[in-house]
Parts: C-alpha cells; sequence; structure tokens
C-alpha cells in the first residue's frame, strides 16, 4: 500500500480522539448524575429523609464506621431495608434492559427491535408467572425457580422467534418482527390463562405484569444483579462483533466474525439480561427501546460507545421513573415509562430527519 | 509479502454444491499476487458462489483453496480477512452513521477487541477515504448518499482493512456509467500503482474487456474460458456462454 501522508490538521481533527472524549464526558456526566438521582431517590417518599443522614446510614452500614448517629431506627430501615435496595434495582434493572435492548437492535440489525417486540420480555413474564403459581414455600428457593424460569422463558421464545423469523436472510427484518409479534401473542395468551387459574395469586402475578419496582429487596436485587450485570459486561466485550454486523451478515463474516456464534452469543446473553430483569421487577417497557436511541443521537451508532452510555441512560432513566412513580403515589414504574416513553418514542420518530426504515 | 506473479490465492478441482445441485463443478483457478482477474458469466453460472468459496466464506465439498499456499479453511478468521479484503454489498445500514465511521468498520480485523480505533486505525481511515476520493464525505450520513457515492464508501472500507487482495462482487452493479468508469479506473489504479491483487465478478463484459488484462468466463459452473480478454471474451464464447449477438456488447463509449 502506498504510504500517503495524511495532513496534520485531519489527523488532530480526528473522529475517534474527538468522538472517544465525547464519550467519556458523556458517561462522566451520566454516572454524576445517576449517583445524585440515586441519592435523590432514597431520600424521596412519604418520609422525607435528609441527603446528609441518607449517605451517613449507608457510609454507616456499608464500612461500619461510627459517623456519629444522628438518625432513629427506623429511618435506618427506611434508607438501608427498603428504598436503597430498591433505587439500585432500579439502576441495575434499567441498565440491563438498556444494554438488551441495543443489543437486540444491533442483532437484528432494526431499530425496532427490543426485548418487547421480539417476545423475549413475553416468555420471561410467563416463565416468572409460572414459578410465582408454583406452591415453594422457601422464599430463597422461590427466587431461584422464578429467574430460572424467566430465563428459560426468555430464551425459548427469542429461540423461536430467531428460528421461524429467520434472522439475517435478507428481507427478513419485516418477518422477523411479524413473528416477534405472533410469539408474544402466543405467550400472551398462555399468561392470560396463568392468571385465570392462578385464584389467590392473581393480585401477585398482576402487579408483577404491571412492572414495579415496589417488591424491591436485598434478596432479590442479590440473585438478579448478578446475571444482569455479568451478561452486560459479556455483551460490552462483544462490541465489535456487533459493530462487525452493521454492514450485515456476509459483510461481517468478511471482517473475520464468526457471525452464526457471535449472534447466539449475544442473543443469550440478551436473553439473560431481560430474564433477570423481568424477574425481579416484571415486565417494565420502553427502556429498551428509547434509551438506546437517545444514545446514538449523543455518541453515534459504534457499539463500544453506545452499549456503556446505554447502559447508564437506562439507569439514570429507571431510577427517574421510579421516583416520578413514588411522587405520584407509588403507582407501578412500568406504567410511567409507558406513558413517558411512548410519547417520547413518538416524537423521535417524527422528528427523525434521517429516518428509520425497516 | 508475497512476490508478484507467484500464486497468492489459488483454488483445486473445486467443487461446491447444494444438495445435489452443483453450483461450482471441479473448477480451478489460480490468481497471482499483484494480477487482477475479471468473473463474467451469465446470471446462475456460479460466479457468486465461487467468490465466496474463493474466500474462504463458503466450504467446498471437493477441492481445496489456498490463501498463499495454505488451505484457507486452516487460517483463523482474522488473519484470512487481514490478507482479504471483500467490498461489502451496497446493504443500508439501519443506525445513521457518518461515512467514516463506516470506512472504520474495516480496521475490525486489525484493532483489539476492547480498546476503540488506534492511531494507525485512524490513519489507515483517513487514506482509504483520500484513496477512492471520499474525504470530502467524511462527516455525511451514509445513509443519505447516493449509490455511486455509497460504492466508492464501501471501496474505502475495504481499503481501510490493508489487505493485498480485494474482492468484488459486481461493483458497478447499481451505478451510472460515470460512476462504473470511475470504480474501474480505481481498481486498476490500487492494482498498478498500489499492487494490489483484484478479483472482480462483473456483469458488463465491456467493463472487464476494458479494465481487465485477464477475464474468467463462467457457464453451468465451470470456467469455459481464461485469459486475455481479446481471447476470451471473443465473438464465439460470448454467443455461445450469453447467447447475445456479440456485436450488442461493444458500447461505442468504451470500445475506442
Amino acid at each position: 500500500m502506498t504510504a500517503r501522508t495524511i495532513p496534520g490538521a485531519i489527523r488532530r481533527a480526528g473522529f475517534a480522539g474527538r468522538f472517544r472524549g465525547r464519550t467519556t464526558v458523556i458517561g462522566l456526566i451520566g454516572l454524576g448524575l445517576l449517583a445524585v438521582l440515586m441519592v435523590v431517590g432514597v431520600t424521596v417518599g412519604s418520609t422525607q429523609i435528609g441527603p446528609a443522614d441518607t449517605l451517613a446510614v449507608i457510609l454507616h452500614r456499608l464500612t461500619g464506621i461510627d459517623v456519629g448517629r444522628t438518625w432513629s431506627d427506623a429511618t435506618e430501615t427506611i434508607v438501608w431495608e427498603l428504598r436503597l435496595p430498591r433505587v439500585l434495582t432500579a439502576a441495575v434493572v434499567g441498565a440491563g434492559l438498556a444494554i438488551a435492548g441495543a443489543t437486540f437492535q444491533g442483532v437484528v440489525r432494526n431499530p425496532l427491535a427490543d426485548p418487547y417486540v421480539l417476545g423475549t420480555s413475553s416468555g420471561a413474564a410467563l416463565g416468572a408467572a409460572i414459578g410465582i403459581l408454583l406452591p415453594v414455600s422457601v422464599v430463597a428457593l422461590q427466587l431461584g425457580i422464578v429467574n430460572l424460569l424467566a430465563f428459560v422463558g426468555a430464551i425459548a421464545a427469542a429461540l423461536l422467534v430467531f428460528r421461524v423469523g429467520g434472522a439475517g436472510r435478507s428481507g427478513g427484518m419485516t418477518r422477523l418482527l411479524l413473528t416477534g409479534y405472533a410469539v408474544g401473542s402466543i405467550l400472551a395468551a398462555f399468561l392470560t390463562m396463568a392468571m385465570y387459574v392462578s385464584g389467590t395469586n392473581l393480585r401477585t402475578i398482576f402487579t408483577f405484569l404491571l412492572g414495579g419496582l415496589g417488591g424491591a429487596s436485598w434478596e432479590r436485587l442479590l440473585v438478579a444483579a448478578p446475571v444482569i450485570l455479568v451478561a452486560c459486561a459479556a455483551v460490552v466485550a462483544r462490541a465489535r462483533s456487533l459493530d462487525g454486523l452493521l454492514l450485515g451478515d456476509s459483510a461481517a463474516r468478511h471482517f473475520g466474525i464468526d457471525v452464526r456464534r457471535e449472534r447466539g452469543i449475544l442473543l443469550v446473553l440478551a436473553s439473560m439480561a431481560t430474564a433477570a430483569a423481568v424477574a425481579i421487577t416484571g415486565l417494565i417497557g420502553f427502556v429498551g427501546l428509547v434509551v438506546p436511541h437517545v444514545v446514538r443521537l449523543l455518541v453515534g451508532a459504534p457499539a463500544r460507545r453506545v452499549l456503556p452510555i446505554s447502559a447508564i441512560a437506562g439507569a439514570i432513566l429507571l431510577v427517574a421513573a421510579d421516583l416520578v412513580a413514588r411522587m405520584l403515589g407509588d403507582i407501578p414504574v412500568g406504567v410511567v415509562m409507558a406513558m413517558l416513553g411512548a410519547p417520547f418514542f413518538l416524537v423521535l420518530l417524527h422528528q427523525a430527519r434521517t429516518g428509520y426504515e425497516l | 509479502m508475497t512476490p508478484i506473479g507467484t500464486p497468492i490465492l489459488a483454488m483445486d478441482g473445486v467443487t461446491v454444491a447444494y444438495g445435489e445441485r452443483s453450483i461450482v463443478d471441479d473448477v480451478s483457478l489460480t490468481v497471482a499476487a499483484g494480477h487482477r482477474l475479471a468473473l463474467v458469466g451469465p446470471n446462475g453460472a456460479g460466479k457468486s458462489t465461487l467468490l465466496r468459496t474463493l474466500t474462504g466464506v463458503l466450504e467446498p465439498r471437493q477441492g481445496t483453496v489456498r490463501l498463499r499456499g495454505i488451505p484457507i479453511r486452516t487460517i483463523d478468521d482474522r488473519t484470512v480477512a487481514r490478507t482479504i479484503a471483500v467490498v461489502p454489498e451496497l446493504t443500508q445500514l439501519p443506525f445513521a452513521m457518518p461515512v467514516h465511521e463506516v470506512v472504520a468498520l474495516g480496521r475490525l480485523p486489525h484493532d483489539p477487541p476492547l480498546s476503540g480505533l488506534r492511531g494507525e486505525d485512524r490513519e489507515a481511515v483517513e487514506s482509504a477515504m483520500e484513496r477512492v476520493g471520499v474525504t470530502d464525505l467524511r462527516d455525511r450520513d451514509a445513509r443519505g448518499l447516493s449509490m455511486g457515492e455509497r460504492q466508492l464508501v464501501f471501496v474505502a472500507i475495504a481499503l481501510a482493512q490493508a489487505a493485498p487482495i480485494l474482492v468484488l462482487d459486481e461493483p458497478t452493479a447499481h451505478l451510472d456509467i460515470r460512476h462504473q468508469v470511475v470504480v474501474m479506473q480505481l481498481l486498476a489504479d490500487l492494482n498498478e500503482a498500489d499492487g494490489r491483487t483484484v478479483v472482480a465478478v462483473l456483469h458488463d463484459l465491456a467493463l472487464a474487456a476494458n479494465f481487465f488484462p485477464r477475464v474468467a468466463v463462467m457457464s453451468g459452473g465451470r470456467i469455459v474460458a481464461d485469459g486475455r480478454p481479446a481471447d476470451t471474451l471473443d465473438p464465439g464464447h460470448i454467443r455461445s456462454v450469453f447467447g447475445v449477438d456479440p456485436a450488442l456488447v461493444r458500447m461505442p463509449v468504451l470500445s475506442a
């Protein structure tokens, strides 16, 4: 190859440097915002607790340092047993759903894909509902079973949709989305049936389906968070495969990427994150759909930038939505997400001059 | 690097079949380093299948494909991708993306898995865009480009891949006559000035005859003629393989 001199100006204005710097700045701002929101999330509620006390309780419980006790036992219980796990759950689930959404969109090369559209969430919800119905008295065991069945449901739904819908086939996008819709409908029917026969468990399942953080606890968080975090980290580590898929399967193949294997791994990881999220918080929509779009407007399309920023933005969004939900009288956060997320998405679609064609 | 003239890519007795049907039937073909070869033939002759086999994507039922003398299926994918750059088909991107980032995708076989682009990657991207003449498009959304512009950008992706072999499947299919000539001249230049080995499937016999010193004609899964275009694209071959009067193929604008 001929060695051509590149004008220094172009090199200095190098896009990668500019964008990388910008991505880092956006990431740091996002993390700062997330930290503030989480502290606010712990302070706000039926009992107002000052930020100083909040931080002091957390510091005390985490490190055991005697910071000079200025709070009551009730305050400590509210901060440590109720609100902190709730806020952390919101952050982890938000990050997981956003990464799952970005992954699905990249794998199927379609901006309309997300865990809902592809039926993965419905599969997880059905699995989790069956888990709730099973008469298991040990709480930890029950949590494990709910998680496991949610994962089985998510994977089964994803496999069915991708097998019938044929991801990667040319012109297969419409087919894939229609398959997702059909599989989602079947699962919804089974879910309705499960609710119909559930008897006294109806309210539990119904609350679960609405998508809420009211049931958040350390136990649930500790069961789901490792799964979500590991899946997210593994997806981020495979960002280059997602980038390779941007130009289609054969181009990815020619970039030296084992398309079938990578797509399979990415789908399993995204399904894992979705399932674990659904298992502890039920169905919370629009995080996976909206967040990656907003992030792409900020940092561009390459997955290496989209994925980490999406995780932060998803966490911010769900912590904020939970805050709103609690201020509105503890309505399910899924309702807030749908009421905020859907109109927002409509505006996005309307304004996008570049066009989101199928 | 492979010295010019020695075989860099070779297939020996290769048969590719789906079920009972042979798409490529016992084909042997050698491409020497620094040469350029056009593959022509009617629809369904097996050109694209041959190309996919030659680049290691498709496993032949019989025969071997060798890259620098080594069976290609024993070489890992990334190494193959650093040696053979295939210009991607003209797909639409799912998301808005500036041209320079699209070209940067060509660096995927080179860059370390986790970090972003390094300095040398950025230089390869900029020089690929400059070589193809799309530097002024670098910040445009790749989805808003014309077909001709997009084809040039996609050639730049393959150049950014910095591989000694460049492979193209009908690079002029959707282009107007000016862009067809621009792409052909670019390929000739990449071959003659930069020493890249070029293998291209072409639809247009006139373009193949005018811009390629060696043209192989495929028909029914076999190579029926291989050599200088004056010999392989003679009226007899054209009539028997394509079933058209050769006078129709010689377009006045190019036959000068």
